[in-house]
């Protein structure tokens, strides 16, 4: 257990956060009234987010333990416990999702114009579940929340969807359930090898064989890889993005798939790190593969949720690309990465969405030259579309150069092979935004249209406030991360040094 | 003491035979029939500590046997609750129906207690001649005797694994000289190298992989289930099924570890049951023989714990089957609500039920989700446990299967609850649920919340009354 630090200061500083907005859920069935519903659900999710915040001011950035520790039984004849935890590779992700959850209550204001009530529970059920994910050290704790997040946002997308919500829906749900299958039974295994124990930090940095890690990482990379997703098994992405309701697409964009990257990290490499040594050329290649693949479909696109769905393809295959060269400036580059994605994409999704609210329409074509008649919106547009192709000054240029730099620390081919992605990510960008803001002569008539009211600049304001802040000064983060990665990456090597040495021992 | 409960149901059968001689309205007698439920229930609260042996030490009364004669009780209670309006069963007939309803978990009750093979056999059979029964009982509006289609199939079924059991009851007999349960799988333990010991124990588990609608006794589930008014196949789906593992542990428990034969023979049946249950249920349209063919598939689960041979196998496989009984007869307390003349219902029907009646859609989609084994639920604790237990044997691709199988079942259980929650009703007429319905319906979602949260309770009181038998 010296893996844990108990933050004497803040004792249940995990568990509040984690059972707030349950709480708030519960409390919710017994009321009726469609306005306290979203004043409730704004109440809550943003207490929580003033809550968490201590946890960056009391983190303490000098060490790689896991902090703010709590720790009880929970099933005791099964060695289940209830630990959770934060380090510097979860203390971010739990913070953006913190973060957006008041947004994203913000952004269903009058977007959600039915059952209100159900709709706002469930975003609240699915702020536990993803802080839990994010924080369990227990196996089965982080599975039971990993799964059981997956009916409140099937119904998210499944109730208040699109025109194909009930194909996405499904489609979903089975992807993501088929894939975490073959996860509980690695968990079980890891178990019975541990010694019926399923405490997270016990199970890493141990000497699997090399067969059982095989099978452990195809395991987890089957969940894992479906949760990013990677580019064979991205088809579900497109569907639940375009179907779901504005506020599902950010939940899904900005945390959901980061559930995926985090899981590679927190599991795959420190449980598995001959087999991540063994394979990495196979998941290097498919993040490659993501990248060109995502660019050349945004591309092609004309729906406008889709062409961001599949810009999320590509800029997540970044995301895996920079943790599989297993170096410094990649992961670092990464992680941060996956907060850049949150914010720039989460704020694509809203800005959509303000437009679906208007047209009721997600063509391209139907939302032509609306620049003319709504200025703020499109500044606002303007900058989150730099944001997302990395322009410098934003925060994803941070984010994709560290991981550039790191795969060219790695492989100068694979870098090369990565760059196309980054100007396919400009190009299809810089289409989407010139269509919007300016169009062409067959522009239909906008004049129609109000530009954004206060509660959707309110919304947006923090997502640019973040994009510029990362972008200009991202130090800070990269301090809170810094440790935790360096020490992932030492343990890496160290032990992958141990396993090559045993091998040689073994050959001569 | 010792015997209450048995008496309480004894007199029970008696007070409605009474009843059922005059001329009495429904109303009266599903009110009595309610509080002669409750009147059980309570005599199994209080004979609960009760043990002891009656009958010649054939009949055994200790906390195992106590344990499942309060969870039958239970459950019977909750089928009378929402069985209360027996809308398809013809109002002339409502006192025999409770009758032979009483009868049976008479029956099911005497068999979790019998330790000696003639009183199995007799108690076996009183539960099911009276189910037999009670399946025709079904009013035939629509004249198209599918009731009776059932009630053949149940028999016919019934009789040929009663055959079986006692085919193989003649040979442990004949093996042994003794009809003992403990002196026959006593002695029957230095003789697995013999065929006919694993035959005979095969042939006597085969009554209740029928009772339990197991591979390959399982032939008659989808059309009794269909055959059967709902109120009839609440009870078939969920009491017996209780019982058939309170035998089928109490039978394993005592072959010991050289019996690997056995291991495999069960393996084969639960993966067979799993998959055929699970790809089975995949097209059916109708709710009530889809939960007939995921109850296959459970039951292939209930068998992987037992066949741990493990006492805390066998624990996981009570907390299951317990679990189990509470998520079906959610589903069922549904399905009587929501048929409004005791019709099958059909996937379809269900449309918008959350407009129609939140609560029951909430109920439903909790239950379903839960047997389809998505956490936090009762269903995935138990799934989990069993798998955990069995992986620990060294089963590993049991389990694999075993697992394939919780990803398969997913889409027929997701299919209802997209019905139920994402679509518009097709009819507009609101579900009418009365106030004990809904309270029922409360109390068993928290059951199937609770038992999946703090399962550590439950897993204690299974395993200590497992421990009582071994």
């Amino acid at each position: 257990m010296d893996q844990l630090l108990i933050n004497p200061n803040y004792p249940h500083i995990l568990s509040t956060l984690i059972f707030l907005p349950l709480v708030g859920a519960l409390l919710l069935l017994f009321v009726k009234n469609e306005f306290f519903a979203r004043y409730w659900a704004l109440g809550i999710t943003a207490l929580t987010a003033i809550l968490s915040i201590p946890l960056v001011s009391a983190f303490d950035t000098s060490s790689a333990k896991f902090q703010f520790v709590e720790q009880y039984n929970w099933v005791s004849s099964l060695n289940i416990q209830y630990v959770i935890g934060v380090d510097g590779i979860s203390i971010l992700l739990v913070m953006l999702t913190t973060m957006i959850m008041p947004l994203c209550v913000l952004a269903s204001w009058s977007y959600i114009k039915t059952r209100v009530q159900p709709f706002m529970i469930c975003l609240l059920i699915m702020e536990t579940a993803m802080l839990g994910v994010f924080m369990a050290l227990d196996f089965v704790l982080f599975y039971i929340l990993w799964e059981a997040m997956l009916i409140p946002m099937y119904m998210l997308i499944g109730i208040w969807g699109g025109p194909r919500k009930i194909y996405a829906s499904i489609k979903f749900f089975l992807y993501t359930l088929a894939g975490s299958i073959m996860l509980l039974v690695a968990i079980i295994w890891l178990y019975k090898t541990n010694n019926y124990s399923f405490f997270i930090p016990d199970m890493m940095w141990q000497n699997y064989s090399l067969t059982a890690q095989i099978y452990l990482f195809l395991a987890f990379f089957l969940a894992f890889a479906i949760k990013v997703p990677m580019f064979p098994f991205h088809t579900w992405l497109p569907a639940a993005h375009v179907e779901a309701p504005t506020a599902g697409s950010v939940i899904l964009a900005s945390v959901l798939l980061k559930m995926g990257t985090y899981g590679f990290l927190r599991f795959a490499l420190p449980i598995t790190p001959e087999a991540t040594t063994l394979l990495m050329p196979y998941v290097l290649w498919l993040s490659i593969a993501g990248i060109i693949y995502g660019g050349f479909t945004a591309l092609a696109q004309q729906d406008m949720k889709k062409l961001i769905a599949y810009s999320s393809v590509g800029h997540m295959g970044f995301v895996t690309l920079g943790i599989f060269v297993l170096n410094i400036a990649g992961m670092e580059g990464s992680i941060l990465q996956m907060i850049n994605h949150g914010i720039t994409t989460g704020a694509l999704f809203l800005c959509v969405g303000m437009i679906y609210e208007r047209t009721h329409s997600r063509e391209l074509r139907s939302a032509t030259g609306v620049g003319k008649y709504m200025p703020i919106y499109v500044t606002f547009l303007t900058f989150f579309s730099l944001s997302s192709f990395g322009f410098p000054g934003t925060n994803s240029f941070v984010g994709e150069f560290m991981i550039l730099a790191g795969t060219f620390k790695h492989s100068i081919p694979l870098a090369l092979a990565a760059i196309p992605g980054a100007v396919l990510a400009a190009a299809y960008m810089l289409r989407m935004l010139q269509k919007i803001v300016w169009g062409g002569t067959d522009n239909p008539d906008q004049s129609w249209l109000n530009d954004l009211n206060l509660r959707e600049i309110i919304t947006l304001c923090p997502f640019l406030f973040l994009v510029f802040w990362i972008g200009l000064g991202p130090q800070p983060f990269i301090d809170l991360m810094h440790i935790s990665v360096v020490n992932l990456l030492d343990q890496f090597h160290a032990h992958q040094g141990q396993a090559v040495a045993a091998a040689e021992l073994i050959l001569h | 003491m010792q015997f209450l409960p048995e008496l309480t149901l004894l007199g029970a059968g008696l007070v409605i035979f009474l009843v059922s001689l005059g001329k009495t309205d429904a109303d009266k007698i599903k009110s009595v029939a309610i509080c002669l439920g409750a009147a059980v229930f309570a005599a199994t609260l209080v004979s609960f500590k009760a043990h002891g042996s009656l009958f010649y030490d054939s009949y055994k009364i200790d906390l195992y046997s106590q344990v499942f004669k309060c969870l039958i009780a239970g459950a019977m209670f909750v089928v009378l609750i929402l069985g209360r309006k027996l809308k398809d069963i013809k109002n002339s007939v409502h006192p025999e129906y409770y009758l032979f309803l009483f009868v049976s978990v008479l029956g099911l009750m005497m068999l979790v207690s019998s330790v000696e093979l003639l009183a199995i056999f007799v108690a076996l059979e009183l539960s099911s001649f009276a189910v037999y029964i009670m399946v025709p009982m079904r009013d035939d509006s629509g004249n198209y005797r599918f009731q009776m289609e059932a009630g053949i199939k149940y028999l016919l079924f019934g009789v040929t694994a009663t055959g079986f059991m006692l085919f193989g009851m003649s040979y442990m007999f004949g093996l042994t000289g003794s009809t003992q349960l403990a002196v026959v799988m006593e002695k029957l333990s230095s003789m697995y190298n013999q065929p006919a010991a694993i035959i005979a124990i095969m042939m006597v588990l085969a009554g209740f992989f029928y009772k339990l609608a197991l591979f390959p006794f399982h032939f008659w589930v989808p059309d009794v289930y269909e055959g059967a008014s709902n109120e009839t196949t609440a009870f078939i789906a969920s009491v017996p099924k209780l019982a058939a593992v309170a035998l089928l542990i109490r039978i394993v428990s005592m072959v010991n570890g050289e019996g690997q034969v056995i291991v495999n023979i069960l393996m084969v049946c639960a993966v067979l049951s799993m998959f055929y249950g699970n790809l089975s249920a995949l097209v059916q349209t109708d709710v009530k023989r889809m939960l007939g063919f995921s109850g296959i598939a459970h039951a292939g689960f209930v068998l992987l714990g037992i066949l741990t041979f493990q006492l805390s196998g066998y624990a996981n496989a009570l907390y299951y089957i317990m679990g189990y009984v509470v998520m079906n007869l959610a589903c069922f307390l549904v399905i009587c609500s929501v048929s409004n003349n005791g019709e099958n219902v059909q996937i379809k029907d269900l449309s918008g039920l959350h407009k129609r009646s939140p609560l029951l859609a909430l109920s439903l989609a909790v239950a379903l989700f839960a047997l389809a084994g998505i956490p936090p639920f009762v269903g995935f604790m138990g799934k989990f446990m069993l798998l955990t237990g069995a992986l620990k044997q060294g089963y590993l691709i049991l389990v694999i299967l075993a697992a394939i199988n919780t990803a398969i079942a997913i889409f027929y259980y997701l299919s209802v609850v997209r019905v139920t929650f994402c679509s518009d009703p097709d009819n507009n007429s609101p579900v009418i649920s009365g106030i004990f319905t809904n309270a029922t319906s409360i109390i068993l979602l928290l059951i199937i919340v609770i038992m999946g949260v703090a399962p550590q309770g439950f897993i204690n009181f299974a395993t200590s009354a497992v421990q009582s038998i071994m």
